[in-house]
């Protein structure tokens, strides 16, 4: 069995952490995972993008042209991606900065204002992570305790975050639960 | 073995030949590559290592002409314009035999080209890409796990033959980042340096004084010295050639001949084909050069086999030398695509069903 994400917002959206974390979460239940950024000229201004796969077998292509899940952090990145991924898969909307829905009605589209949780939470910052919180609660790709320990690892250097970043996490469940 | 860590594969490399005992690195940036330098530049530091900046490629390859000549392991990184830069200085490397580790990171090209992942750089690295008769010892990781194995072979490799070895990655390998186990102790063989390094007669024992260069005006001397030379770029062949063959105990219609990031799209479509009942083998050179000559012959003449086809992101490159190993006795084929958008699965599955 093999799962594909797509992670696609604005450079600065915390894009590749978030596909980081969720591929080092996959990694500790011992799962084969492969990240692949995007480093060509889209990300001097455009969307920038991120892919996971997470296999129980080794992954054998690393390019993926139809991903299983896509969490869209901006509009451009949905407009983009939404027709490219597979049917019944998550679709994950940014509704703070996307005002459009995926149009199709083949997936799960899951529509969280993740931007305006993480400014209430205190800082925008956190938008990757409440994004995260919200899209693994309702894929169930990996456990969710899984991703708590990756989140707390990733932030192990920046102790004084893990508290907000736990929040975070939290808010983005509730809000996929709803 | 250590435990599984996450890494990018540029970052990966830098580790792998701290790992393997190199603590010098010179280096001029480039994508997609800079990670390694910028990777370094921190870590070196740490392990009491050097990383130097060059002013140019040009200046980095004589760097390491330098370091290695006094019997330092040393290595650096590139991608495809840089490695131009720096094939002059490869070829006086490979002319004094000194031991050196040079990694290219394809990018598209010809020239600038672009910056995502390509495979236009084999003909450079395999038959040559600087002046004179040379050759190096080229490896091609298909992971980023791989792509440290080779970093940590290279060094010993290198040191064996006293000649440059190249790591050919593309642009994926670098960027991608995958679970990677480094050994726990280095397994690094002896170097031999005193039998040939310029490092000061204090630090040896023999009394016979070394010299390295790599130039010989009298004919007969060159000749002899390209003959000492070829007959290294022989004992590679006899005893360097590494491959990997998959699904080749099916009775397939069709070889494919693939490396690197390539092979692992050819490895879906395998696994994808075989699952709709049609099979095909394919043989993986890890070593380019040495290119597995016998492993590919072997496979293209099974009675199975119909066709051979090189798959590749390069304008067909390989393909010349899989048709020299099938010597006409089946038809090769060549598919391929530049410019960074690499073939997918889907791709290779139409092209290699349409062959039958």
């Amino acid at each position: 069995m093999q799962s594909e994400v797509m992670f696609a917002g604005f450079g600065g959206q915390g894009i590749l952490m978030s596909g980081k974390i969720l591929a080092h979460a996959a990694l500790t239940k011992g799962f084969e995972v492969a990240w692949i950024p995007s480093y060509g000229p889209e990300m001097r201004g455009g969307t920038a993008y991120c892919t996971v796969v997470i296999s129980d077998r080794p992954i054998g292509s690393p390019i993926i042209k139809n991903p299983m899940h896509l969490v869209a952090m901006n509009r451009p990145s949905l407009e983009k991606f939404a027709h490219v991924v597979k049917p019944e898969g998550v679709i994950l909307i940014n509704s703070s900065l996307c005002s459009v829905t995926s149009g199709r009605s083949d997936i799960d589209e899951l529509i969280v204002p993740v931007s305006d949780i993480a400014i209430e939470l205190g800082t925008v910052k956190a938008a990757n992570i409440v994004a995260l919180g919200a899209f693994v609660t309702r894929s169930k790709i990996i456990d969710y305790e899984l991703l708590k320990e990756a989140v707390k690892e990733e932030f192990a250097a920046k102790e004084k975050l893990i508290p907000l970043e736990m929040e975070a996490l939290e808010r983005g469940k509730k809000a996929a639960l709803q | 073995m250590g435990k599984k860590v996450l890494m990018k594969g540029n970052e990966a490399i830098g580790e792998a030949a701290i790992r393997a005992g190199c603590l010098n690195y010179f280096a001029y940036p480039i994508t997609p590559q800079s990670e390694v330098a910028e990777y370094l530049s921190r870590r070196m530091p740490e392990v009491g290592g050097v990383f130097v900046q060059g002013e140019s490629e040009v200046a980095v390859s004589y760097m390491l002409f330098g370091a290695a000549g006094c019997g330092e392991r040393v290595f650096t990184t590139s991608s495809s314009p840089g490695i131009s830069l720096m094939s002059e200085g490869i070829s006086y490397v490979a002319g004094a035999q000194c031991p050196v580790v040079f990694v290219n990171i394809i990018r598209g090209g010809p020239g600038l080209g672009g910056i995502l992942p390509s495979q236009g750089d084999y003909f450079q690295a395999t038959k040559g890409g600087g002046h004179g008769d040379y050759r190096m010892l080229v490896m091609a990781p298909a992971s980023v796990q791989e792509a440290v194995e080779m970093v940590m072979m290279a060094f010993p490799l290198a040191e064996k033959y006293r000649n440059p070895i190249m790591l050919l990655g593309d642009g994926l390998i670098g960027q991608m980042m995958e679970p990677v186990e480094f050994p726990d102790h280095l397994r690094t063989e002896p170097t031999n340096k005193d039998a040939w390094a310029t490092n000061g007669m204090d630090t040896r024992k023999s009394s016979k004084p070394n010299i390295v260069k790599s130039l010989y005006l009298d004919p007969k001397q060159l000749n002899d010295h390209n003959l000492l030379l070829k007959s290294k770029y022989e004992q590679m062949k006899r005893e360097e050639i590494r491959y990997e063959p998959y699904n080749t105990d099916s009775d397939y219609k069709v070889l494919i001949v693939s490396y690197g990031t390539m092979s692992r799209v050819c490895r879906t479509a395998i696994d994808n084909m075989k699952a709709e009942g049609f099979e095909v083998g394919m043989v993986r050179p890890q070593t380019l050069f040495p290119f597995p000559e016998k492993a590919v012959h072997d496979a293209a003449v099974k009675e199975s086999c119909k066709v051979v086809i090189s798959i590749e992101m390069s304008m067909g490159q390989m393909v010349e030398d899989v048709d020299r190993c099938v010597k006409g006795k089946r038809p090769v084929e060549w598919y391929g695509k530049c410019g960074g958008d690499v073939p997918t699965p889907e791709e290779v599955m139409g092209v290699v069903k349409a062959l039958i």
